[in-house]
């Protein structure tokens, strides 16, 4: 980082301070968010690391590459990994936290220490995760199902319960900061219906985080109670009732897909129209559409349950309820494809990942509406019909949105451009690299193929070979644009102040910003994504 | 504006009156009051989780639920109730001294809080001292002496329950209650110091707001596990 900072002529948040102690003390929004970035890129390649080891176990019917007990904690540690310590922080914590301050014209975030205490609450949460990784890992399913991990697991499940504990207290801190800072730091005219939707989807996302993760936080506790202490609150041996558990659980879990996604629906509003040149069709209702998402959220969590033994007139509620998250998220998809039409298209990176993710993200989502009808679900529970539909919202929506995101304001976080056509080239990678990774998994599962099983019955071979062979060609995806990312810090064309003719306060700001973000407080008079009145860069970054 | 100065001293009271990323005082006021209104229903929403978990057990096993609250002893609960009730009091008049700028008032109002919080879990304190010596805390050496209530035979099990739900509510509530009293130990210090004044009391505030919500949580917890169905 500092290196690439040396070049740089003017004063900004990259070269306005040396030295480790300037970053590990910092106070800076953006500084954060590059702490966030380093942590969460490398639990994504351990997360990742797991899931090649899986998927390479999985390679033949037979289960040789690993015994059976390892296998459980690869999945485990694959999906705590992936949720906690990646998805959960990834967008909010890197993109958000660098541009909601920039986007709404403040200096920072409404409280910069509590910010940097999320990070150190993430750091503690990962070491003593990686801890629990070391000393031989966790093998209950992400989901800590009781009593299997209170009375039977002999493994860290303490450890690991305790990890994910602390880093939800980083992510409520976040959401915290966010909504504290959306409603009283806005700058003079930024009124809420200027806002970028990247803001709303934040603001909404906040709010799952506010009111869910400390759900997740006393279940967890409560789990721990149990193993350590004998508090036999779930276990049925000693009175309670594992139900209880699972709609605890749920209460979070369910929802937190959707701090998982809205991020990233956030960035795909923010792309689209500066890529097609038009504003953003339907604003309000793109931003209504992001509350809608998080208040559904919070009542469908029993579609987990279905075949757990829930009444059945509660799950026919439950999953009632599960059809209407599509009004929402439909909306949000029409609204994107309608703000392309007859727009002006560029197919660079950032556009080239906002499409994989409208593809992807409605495929995601419409297997998510076979899953909440009650007879389909008790056809696929638990196969890999779950794992390739929410594989596609996580990887296919969540990290292709990031992607998007990363390209998107790359050039605003480092002051450099990323080499456009190695950009491309990944992007065609993940596409075709997840599709071959997770299409074979629908069909596998439809075929009766279970979920977290270590061995199968050779007919479902090829369609396993098939995941494997994809999920090889998706880390070659995601390992590339690390490559050019670090590459371009130091070699990459020097950014300008707004490189792709966007609209936005981040882009008024120099490239990268200065500490305080703005030489002067803007005064906002225009509506957002006024792409009538803003003209493209003049020396296009990429042909058209 | 600018944050900027060579002079840590300069820095420092600069940072009280007001931090460099807002425009004005208000504004910092109202962030920081809007922050810890947010913190409590992240705390609610905790807390939630248990009294849910309490409320279905409750109803599923009432019996045992009342044997489990009939064993509790009521006049030290009553006294604890009374105890936080009046150190909510302390901390409302607290804020009030800290806005007309009181200071030696102040600082004893900081200082009863304190008190009246150690108090509180001192009571605790001797109460989880007897549960534990009737072998009433859930594990190995559980016992509940008691087999029958009003005619109706009571599970060995669900007794336990209860107790697991006591033990953990009223322990996260003393995990509460300590964090407050750190909380009143670093206000008393720097209300003595002088730190607070009508211009500048967000934390002795925000510190009253967490005090509040704490006490609210045991406003519920004492009826809830100590008056189920005390008739007889």
């Amino acid at each position: 980082m500092a290196t690439a900072a040396v070049t740089q002529e003017r004063e900004n948040y990259l070269n306005a301070e040396y030295g480790i102690k300037s970053w590990l003390l910092t106070v800076d929004h953006k500084r954060i968010a590059l702490l966030y970035l380093m942590s969460i890129t490398f639990f994504f390649f351990v997360g990742g690391f797991f899931a090649l080891l899986i998927r390479l176990e999985l390679l033949t019917p037979a289960g040789d590459l690993v015994s059976a007990d390892t296998y459980n904690k690869l999945f485990t540690m694959h999906g705590q990994v992936m949720i906690f310590f990646f998805l959960i922080p990834s967008i909010p914590a890197v993109l958000g936290n660098f541009l909601v301050p920039l986007m709404i014209g403040a200096k920072d975030l409404a409280f910069p220490r509590i910010n940097l205490l999320s990070w150190y609450l993430y750091v503690i949460a990962g070491v003593l995760y990686s801890h629990c990784i070391l000393t031989g890992g966790v093998d209950t399913g992400w989901t800590f199902y009781t009593p299997f991990s209170t009375a039977f697991s002999n493994t860290k499940v303490i450890e690991a319960g305790l990890a994910i504990f602390v880093a939800g207290f980083s992510s409520i801190l976040t959401g915290l900061n966010f909504v504290v800072t959306i409603h009283r730091m806005r700058a003079p005219g930024m009124t809420w219906s200027r806002l970028p939707l990247f803001i709303w989807a934040h603001y909404a996302t906040s709010i799952i985080m506010l009111l869910g993760t400390p759900v997740l936080a006393i279940t967890l506790v409560l789990v721990v109670l149990e193993r350590a202490f004998h508090l036999g609150i779930f276990d049925p041996a000693l009175g309670g009732d594992p139900l209880l558990f699972q709609h605890l659980f749920w209460f979070y879990s369910h929802p937190a897909v959707y701090i998982m996604i809205l991020p990233s629906m956030g960035v795909v509003t923010e792309v689209i129209p500066c890529f097609s040149r038009k504003r953003i069709f339907g604003y309000k209702f793109v931003a209504m559409s992001s509350i809608m998402i998080a208040v559904f959220g919070f009542l469908v969590w029993a579609h987990h349950m279905f075949v757990a033994g829930i009444s059945l007139y509660s799950a026919l509620v439950f999953s009632l309820l599960s059809y209407l998250v599509a009004v929402p998220s439909a909306i949000k998809v029409f609204n994107w494809t309608a703000t392309m039409y007859k727009g002006s298209i560029t197919f660079s990176t950032p556009m080239l990942y906002a499409f994989g993710f409208i593809g992807l993200f409605t495929m995601g989502g419409l297997t998510g509406l076979f899953l909440s009808a009650l007879g389909v679900d008790v056809h696929v529970h638990d196969t890999y019909f779950v794992i390739a539909h929410f594989h596609y919202i996580m990887v296919g929506g969540a990290v292709m949105g990031y992607m998007a995101g990363m390209h998107y304001w790359w050039p605003k976080i480092s002051g450099r451009m990323y080499p456009e056509g190695w950009g491309r080239l990944a992007a065609l990678i993940v596409f075709l690299g997840f599709n071959l990774t997770f299409f074979p998994q629908f069909i596998l599962g439809y075929l009766g193929m279970p979920r977290r099983y270590w061995q199968y019955p050779p007919q479902y071979q090829v369609l396993h070979v098939l995941s494997t062979a994809g999920s090889t060609i998706l880390a070659v995806g995601y390992v590339l644009p690390m490559m050019y990312f670090l590459w371009s810090m130091r070699y990459g064309k020097i950014a300008p102040d707004n490189p792709w003719g966007a609209s936005g306060l981040e882009w008024m700001t120099t490239s990268p910003p200065p500490t305080f973000n703005f030489e002067e407080t803007p005064v906002v008079t225009w509506e957002a994504y006024d792409y009538a009145n803003i003209p493209a860069p003049e020396e296009a970054p990429i042909e058209r | 504006m600018s944050a900027s100065s060579d002079s840590p001293v300069a820095v420092e009271t600069h940072d009280l009156a007001l931090r460099h990323h807002f425009a004005t005082k208000e504004q910092q006021r109202e962030a920081a009051s809007l922050g810890m209104w947010l913190f409590l229903s992240t705390e609610i929403m905790f807390f939630g989780g248990m009294f849910c978990a309490y409320l279905i057990y409750r109803r599923l096993y009432f019996t045992e639920f009342a044997a489990g609250s009939r064993s509790l002893n009521v006049t030290l609960g009553a006294i604890n109730t009374a105890v936080l009730i009046c150190s909510s009091l302390t901390v409302a008049l607290g804020v009030r001294a800290a806005q007309m700028g009181k200071r030696k008032l102040l600082v004893v109002l900081m200082l009863l809080t304190l008190v009246f919080g150690l108090a509180f879990l001192g009571i605790k304190g001797v109460e989880w001292t007897a549960k534990f010596k009737e072998h009433h805390v859930p594990g190995a050496s559980f016992h509940f002496e008691q087999t029958e209530l009003d005619g109706k035979s009571i599970d060995p099990q669900h007794i336990q329950l209860y107790f697991s739900l006591y033990f953990a509510m009223t322990g996260m509530h003393a995990l509460h209650m300590i964090i407050g009293v750190g909380m009143f130990v670093y206000l008393t210090y720097h209300s003595w110091k002088g730190r607070y004044t009508p211009d500048y009391y967000t934390p002795v505030e925000n510190g009253g707001l967490y005090w509040h919500f704490v006490d609210i949580v045991w406003i519920y917890l004492f009826p809830l596990l100590y008056l189920i169905d005390l008739k007889k």
